[in-house]
């Protein structure tokens, strides 16, 4: 199985970039969240980010809060999180990692999350809510398992703080574009680029780049300074407005950003 | 391990507290932290607030015996801190001068807070106005609904009025909004957090801006009976105004510590809002503490006739009293603190706010393991003029509209 780290090394290297593709499991149904996500690696999705659905999503905007509330009516159980994972790696090769909130995986065991979470398939977890001062128990945990470990930076982050988050990371390191929420955005903070140099300048880690990316421009521009675009909310819209049809072209024409 | 009780200042109470959030709000609790305890002992700011108090808020509150009262209770004697005299009407008020005092240091023009009564936002819109800074006031729908007078006030201080209508539309998706709103808006705008929960510093901080109703009471007690209470008492929501009565006498071990939730139909029901009696420990606000969640750590929905108490969360040092034994925690059903509410009303003329009423119902519990003649000191943290409306259709004393 290659890496989410070999793949956006190589995709950089050929000078393709990456796009990395957000889908709350369990929306609408769990069914529908499996078929969604092996279109999004089918049709150009180079890394894939499964969201666990969670009752208090303050990194989220109103797109993926209404999906994962949805998800969550329609029964979506943290069991259910590790179906969806075996059965997207049944169907397709593209590395896996997980979103979730912290709370959820310190209800179930974060020793036992992290094993289910490998012998699913996944390669690790991205935790918008866990910084790495509070994530010892995480960071030995993913250790042992060899799992990923993505803490974010932002353009707030001091340069202390880029070096301890990112030498934390395994995989990349999040880089928030902006100062605020996830959501389409018509233009992209020029601090995403800044927070990029930061990153670069302080560390040796990849970084991808969230918040605010939904046009294949942005994923071309991101590409250029980043090892990656990570787009969330317009793949979720794309699905609420036309299915699983909507969600193919859209992810085609994100990919289209891509050298 | 000689370390004083009162003397702990976080981030971690016990195991709880800490800062479950995401990376862009580290740098404000950073600058948050800095500025607090630079000026947390500089005569300068403590003069300033005082000051405030004094001429403002109505500092310090008084004590009053409710004799009657405790003629229903039992052979104890309970005595009122009375922060339902201060100005806006509840303890609240405490925490937000020394906020908005903070903010105005930092340079921010802008504070956003959530509210669950409506007390905190009437604080918060009432600071704002008096230090000249916009206010946004996050509440959840059904919140808006059920205390439409405080909405009314917070409009009319010059505040607006945000009614959030995602998740269970109540306070705890009031704090997700603002958070979010903090998050895109953190350079000129301060998070005026109105309860002793969320990420470090807010309740080490607002523990201290509230400490002063315990300051103030045990030099009341020994003034006014010779000796310190036996047993001190107060509603816990979030946890605000029982910290603060607490603190004073946290390493007076003689002094029982009592806080009563909000049981809402009962604690053995799915409607209630006990979460140190019937929660288990998990992350949500940014810190580990006592909370009502589901096997999946998806946080459950509290249920209580009182909006302020209405929450699934508690603040971490509360978690930390209650593992330590330090202070006890009772449920009180939606029943008992309304039948405390008019009690205290015809014994003592005083109508307390719903979320008081918890506290003045546990008594009865409380007096039945405390000694012949034993002293209560009770915070009666808010007035019930806001809940009106809800105890008019709950005792009939209003006419069908």
């Amino acid at each position: 199985m290659i890496s989410v780290e070999e793949t956006l090394q190589a995709n950089k290297d050929s000078g393709r970039g990456s796009l990395i593709g957000y889908y709350p499991a369990g929306f609408p149904t769990i069914q529908d969240s499996v078929d969604a996500l092996v279109a999004m690696a089918e049709n150009g999705c180079d890394v894939l980010e499964i969201g666990v659905p969670y009752s208090d999503p303050v990194m989220d905007g109103l797109v993926i809060q209404q999906a994962t509330e949805l998800a969550r009516e329609n029964g979506f159980g943290l069991s259910d999180l590790f179906e969806v994972i075996r059965a997207v790696r049944a169907k397709v090769e593209t590395p896996l990692l997980v979103m979730s909130y912290w709370n959820p995986v310190l209800a179930y065991g974060v020793e036992r999350f992290a094993k289910d979470l490998a012998d699913a398939g996944a390669q690790g977890l991205i935790t918008p809510d866990l910084v790495p001062d509070e994530a010892s128990k995480w960071i030995d945990t993913a250790k042992d398992l060899n799992l990923d470990r993505v803490f974010l930076v932002a353009p707030s982050s001091s340069d202390k703080r880029i070096v301890d988050n990112s030498g934390a990371s395994k995989g990349f390191v999040y880089s928030v574009s902006t100062m605020g929420i996830t959501g389409e955005r018509a233009n992209l903070d020029k601090l995403a680029k800044q927070l990029v140099a930061r990153v670069k300048d302080l560390s040796t880690q990849l970084t991808c780049v969230g918040v605010g990316i939904s046009t294949p421009v942005q994923v071309r521009e991101v590409n250029q300074y980043a090892d990656g675009a990570i787009v969330g909310t317009a793949f979720v819209k794309a699905y609420q407005q036309s299915g699983l049809a909507g969600l193919v072209s859209k992810t085609k024409e994100l990919a289209t950003g891509l050298g | 391990m000689t370390e004083k009780l009162s003397e702990v200042h976080g981030p971690y109470f016990g195991e709880y507290g800490g800062r479950f959030v995401p990376e862009p709000l580290i740098a404000a609790l950073d600058e948050l932290e800095s500025i607090y305890s630079s000026v947390r002992n500089d005569p300068e700011f403590v003069n300033e607030l005082n000051e405030l108090h004094k001429t403002y808020t109505g500092r310090p509150s008084i004590i009053t015996e409710a004799k009657r009262f405790a003629e229903h209770v039992g052979d104890v004697r309970i005595f009122l801190k009375r922060e339902d005299l201060n100005h806006t009407g509840s303890h609240k008020i405490n925490n937000v001068m020394g906020q908005a005092l903070l903010a105005k240091k930092m340079g921010k023009k802008r504070i956003i807070a959530e509210t669950g009564a409506g007390q905190h936002g009437v604080a918060s819109a009432t600071a704002a106005a008096y230090f000249g800074l916009d206010c946004v006031v996050y509440m959840g729908e059904v919140d808006t609904e059920r205390q439409a007078l405080n909405v009314a006030r917070m409009k009319l201080l010059g505040a607006e009025v945000i009614p959030v209508t995602t998740g269970s539309r109540t306070l705890k998706d009031a704090i997700n909004e603002a958070l979010r709103d903090w998050v895109a808006n953190v350079d000129t705008t301060h998070y005026l957090l109105g309860t002793v929960a969320g990420p470090h510093p807010f309740p080490t901080l607002v523990r201290d801006f509230h400490s002063i109703i315990g300051k103030e009471s045990r030099e009341q007690m020994l003034e006014l009976t010779g000796r310190l209470p036996d047993a001190v008492a107060a509603c816990v929501g979030g946890g605000s105004n029982a910290i603060g009565i607490f603190h004073a006498f946290l390493d007076d071990a003689a002094v029982q510590l009592w806080g009563f939730e909000a049981a809402g139909d009962g604690v053995d029901t799915p409607f209630h809002a006990a979460t140190l009696s019937r929660g288990v420990p998990g992350v949500l606000h940014g810190a580990k503490s006592y909370m009502l969640q589901d096997k999946d750590g998806q946080t459950l929905e509290s249920h209580s006739i009182s909006a302020g108490l209405d929450y699934p969360g508690v603040g971490p040092e509360h978690s930390w009293l209650k593992d330590l034994g330090r202070a006890n925690y009772h449920g009180v059903t939606d029943k008992e603190a309304m039948e405390a509410m008019r009690l205290l009303s015809q014994t003592e003329g005083i109508i307390p706010a719903i979320e008081t009423a918890h506290a003045l119902a546990g008594l009865k519990h409380l007096a039945s393991k405390l000694p012949a003649g034993a002293n209560i000191l009770v915070n009666l943290s808010g007035r019930g003029d806001k809940d009106m409306e809800t105890a008019g259709r709950y005792f009939g004393l209003i006419g069908d509209k």
